[in-house]
């Protein structure tokens, strides 16, 4: 083993589940079908939902912007495909909320030729006119966050960003789709990095990967320009470093202070992913379009990484891949994903993969125990809090207890402690569900 | 494709393999050795013993955890357990009835009183096994050779005895164990002896090998937490260590406080029942030493032979506390709100 090579450090405990990656990491990113409907929704972002600018009836052209950013905390949609804006209506969403979204016929034989817009010239963009390029290309983080880009690059008042740190990770079971974009767009990856030191003026440029994808990291270290000040650090694998919070830990070994984001001690994380559409689409002007999501898992018979139109719903999709006698499908990696209970629900923005599972991988049949305090979650829990007494404590209904004393509002929803737990005690979702509690809480004594 | 099939869960969709149900019959079947030896060892009485206990501890279980807790929790093979561990630290002669008493005594005031499975205090084999002690101090300290002849085909005579009536008849008693022997007349024993089983005592005190076999086995399935062992038979055979070479006339030799008495089944399996031990790594590792040193000082300086026991049932009642005072580093804390993070 290449132990001694990893120039990084850690964090503390973390968990390590089956990888499952080998099924799709060979497979090289292939292009999709076109869904004949489009269904885009105009909340796919944290932040405020976008504003349409086109009405029912209108033809659009691929590329064409159909929602402008409604402030500064939200983005613009643009037209996945040209075709017709068939309505503008409630489009279903996996929350279960309701959402409006614009609903577009797409043309089966127009040439989808893409319609571009202001293009950002590196090498006399400002800063600022770099953030604003990235909005307007409607770029949100593609790990799964979908926290607007240009949000998290402006760096607040009073701060420096020290370290950009670009999140090559994946430490998701099942997923490849940072692993193949790796791979195949390095020059895209190197452009975007490109604008983001540009923008942001580092100290210091690291690249983070785990050492399951080797063949990337060499060749990234390969095709690396010379001109380029870019750090590239090897990790050792483990589930969840691609966490921002625990992938500063594990680079620079800092901690970000609880309830503070990264830049409070210098770094921004930006996704490998995001980091190589910045250089594929700011260099013409255009708008995020389309994405790599890996489609895997026991219930897909034609397993791999697909570049998917947004927009395009899941039914369409799992069709065309021959999902089979699928008991569970969920949005994301098998750790942190949703679940789907509609396969009307189109991909979006923020969708990294789409795993199935046949009956033989659901969990619902497994019976839950006493807690019987094995400690396995505290070994577990990469931001040391104590599972085991938030989950009872969650069981006696003492929400403002696991706030005040137990850290509840720190904790990120990982998953790792449900993992490990031998009682099979959902504690995940007692947290998460006695989080919004707590908020709904907070922001009521606060009014 | 229907959606109506499609299954909502929470994250996450994956889940280690490791359930409790499963850690527990693990535990139960690394005892096997143990309790076939103890079969060789005694013969039937022995099989009785055990069966006696875990008939107990398992109908107690159901009845009151099942039929009046209404929370039925048979299947998490806890109660197994505790039947054999129970049966593991009695005298092979002991009588039949109050073993029974023994196990529904560890049910229901070691686990059922504190509201069941996750939430006792004390190891439950071990409440029960000092409630007996309490009750019957002279069955519980009336010792059988081992390796005597018939005993396939005779039951040990004591075991028999009618509840209530019959004080133990003192023809059936022989041997002192290894620590009485030199505690009190300063005799050495054998460690080989010891280390395989070939002196009197409780059933399960007398084959350390085989129960380090166990140990190890369930220590690399993650099933038992190997410092609790580690801590407590190295404290041990430091302290010892130490008093040995001091005097070695007057101080037992380590190697035989190690493979004597109860130590090696204690540290193995009493004290590392995860309910009633510390749940952070330092907290363990306090636990552990705590352990260790009371043994020494009740074996060597304390008015009985054996000690295991009682450190165990006073490890136990720290764990809490130790749970509770020891802070721990949070991720992300100023060291200024670090003291709240108390588990
Ligand atoms: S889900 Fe929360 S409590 Fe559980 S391991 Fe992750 S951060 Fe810790
Ligand atoms: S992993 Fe489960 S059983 Fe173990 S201490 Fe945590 S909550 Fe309790």
């Amino acid at each position: 083993m290449n132990f001694f090579k990893y120039k990084a450090g850690t964090f503390n405990h973390g968990i390590h589940p089956p990888e499952m990656k080998d099924d799709t990491k060979g497979l090289p990113i292939r292009q999709f079908p076109f869904s004949p409907m489009i269904v885009l929704p105009l909340a796919q972002h944290i932040g405020a939902p976008s504003e349409p600018v086109v009405k029912e009836g209108d033809v659009v052209a691929r590329g064409q912007l159909v929602a402008k950013a409604n402030g500064y905390m939200s983005v613009p949609l643009h037209a996945p495909v040209s075709g017709k804006v068939k309505k503008i209506d409630y489009v279903p969403s996996i929350s279960g909320k309701k959402n409006m979204g614009i609903y577009i016929e797409s043309f089966p034989s127009s040439s989808q030729e893409v319609i571009e817009g202001h293009a950002i010239d590196l090498a006399n963009a400002s800063p600022g006119e770099i953030l604003s390029g990235i909005q307007q290309a409607g770029i949100v983080g593609l790990g799964g966050a979908a926290f607007p880009t240009h949000v998290k690059l402006s760096i607040p008042e009073g701060k420096t960003c020290k370290y950009l740190i670009i999140n090559g990770v994946e430490c998701e079971p099942y997923l490849t789709t940072d692993h193949r974009v790796m791979l195949e767009q390095h020059e895209d990856i190197f452009m975007g990095l490109r604008y983001l030191i540009k923008a942001l003026n580092p100290q210091k440029v690291y690249i983070g990967i785990e050492d399951n994808k080797r063949d990337a990291f060499e060749k990234l270290e390969q095709y690396k320009p010379l001109d380029l000040a870019v750090e590239m650090v090897l990790l050792p694998v483990k589930y969840p470093q691609g966490a921002e919070k625990m992938l500063v830990t594990a680079i620079t070994g800092l901690e970000v202070p609880s309830g503070k984001l990264p830049i409070e001690v210098g770094a921004v994380v930006i996704n490998v992913a995001t980091t190589a559409e910045i250089g594929r689409l700011l260099p013409h002007g255009r708008g995020i379009q389309e994405r790599v999501i890996t489609i895997t898992g026991p219930g897909i018979a034609k397993k791999g990484n697909y570049l998917i139109t947004i927009g395009t719903p899941l039914r369409f999709i799992l069709e065309q891949v021959s999902g089979e006698n699928i008991k569970e499908v969920f949005m994301g990696g098998p750790m942190m994903g949703v679940s789907v209970s509609n396969l009307d629900i189109p991909i979006t923005k923020g969708t990294s993969g789409i795993v199935a599972f046949k009956p033989q991988q659901s969990l619902e049949n497994q019976s839950e125990y006493a807690c019987i305090r094995c400690g396995a979650c505290l070994d577990a829990c990469p931001l040391s809090l104590n599972p085991s007494q938030l989950g009872i404590l969650a069981k006696n209904e003492a929400y403002d207890l696991m706030a005040s004393d137990h850290h509840l509002l720190d904790c990120f929803e990982c998953g790792s402690c449900s993992y490990v737990c031998p009682s099979n005690i959902p504690l995940v979702q007692y947290f998460r569900v006695s989080k919004s509690i707590v908020r709904k809480r907070q922001a009521k004594a606060k009014s | 494709m229907k959606d109506q099939t499609l299954q909502i869960r929470t994250s996450p969709h994956l889940k280690r393999p490791l359930a409790t149900n499963t850690i527990m019959l693990h535990v139960v079947l690394s005892l096997i050795p143990v309790m076939a030896f103890a079969v060789y060892a005694f013969g039937i009485t022995a099989l009785f013993l055990i069966s006696t206990t875990t008939i107990a501890c398992v109908g107690t279980e159901y009845v009151l955890n099942g039929k009046v807790k209404g929370k039925q929790n048979i299947k998490d093979w806890s109660a197994v357990l505790t039947g054999v561990l129970l049966a593991l630290t009695l005298p092979p002669g002991f009588p039949l009835w109050m073993a029974f008493v023994g196990g529904m005594i560890a049910i229901a005031l070691g686990k059922f009183v504190f509201g069941g499975l996750g939430q006792n205090l004390f190891n439950p084999a071990l409440v029960g096994r000092a409630m007996l002690q309490a009750a019957f101090p002279v069955a519980i300290t009336t010792w059988t050779e081992t390796l005597v002849n018939g005993r396939f085909s005779h039951i040990i005579p004591s075991s028999l005895t009618i509840p209530f009536l019959e004080p133990i008849k003192a023809d059936a008693v022989s041997g002192a164990t290894p620590l009485s022997a030199f505690k009190f007349d300063k005799i050495s024993t054998d460690v080989q002896d010891l280390a395989f089983g070939f002196t009197s005592g409780s059933l399960g005190e007398t084959c350390a090998f085989l129960i380090v076999l166990g140990g190890v086995y369930l220590g690399f399935r993650k099933m038992l937490n190997w410092r609790i062992p580690v801590g407590i038979l190295g404290t041990v055979a430091t302290l010892t260590g130490i008093l040995f070479y001091l005097d070695p006339v007057k101080y037992p030799s380590p190697l035989m406080m190690l493979f004597s008495g109860g130590l090696m089944l204690g540290a193995v399996y009493m004290a590392t029942d995860m309910v009633s031990s510390p749940l952070s790594t330092i907290g363990i590792w306090i636990y552990s030493f705590v352990i260790g040193l009371l043994v020494v000082l009740i074996r060597i300086w304390g008015g009985l032979p054996e000690g295991v026991m009682y450190a165990i049932l006073f490890g136990n009642a720290l764990a809490p506390i130790l749970d509770k005072s020891i802070p721990h580093r949070i991720y992300g804390m100023s060291s200024k709100n670090q003291n709240k993070n108390r588990a």
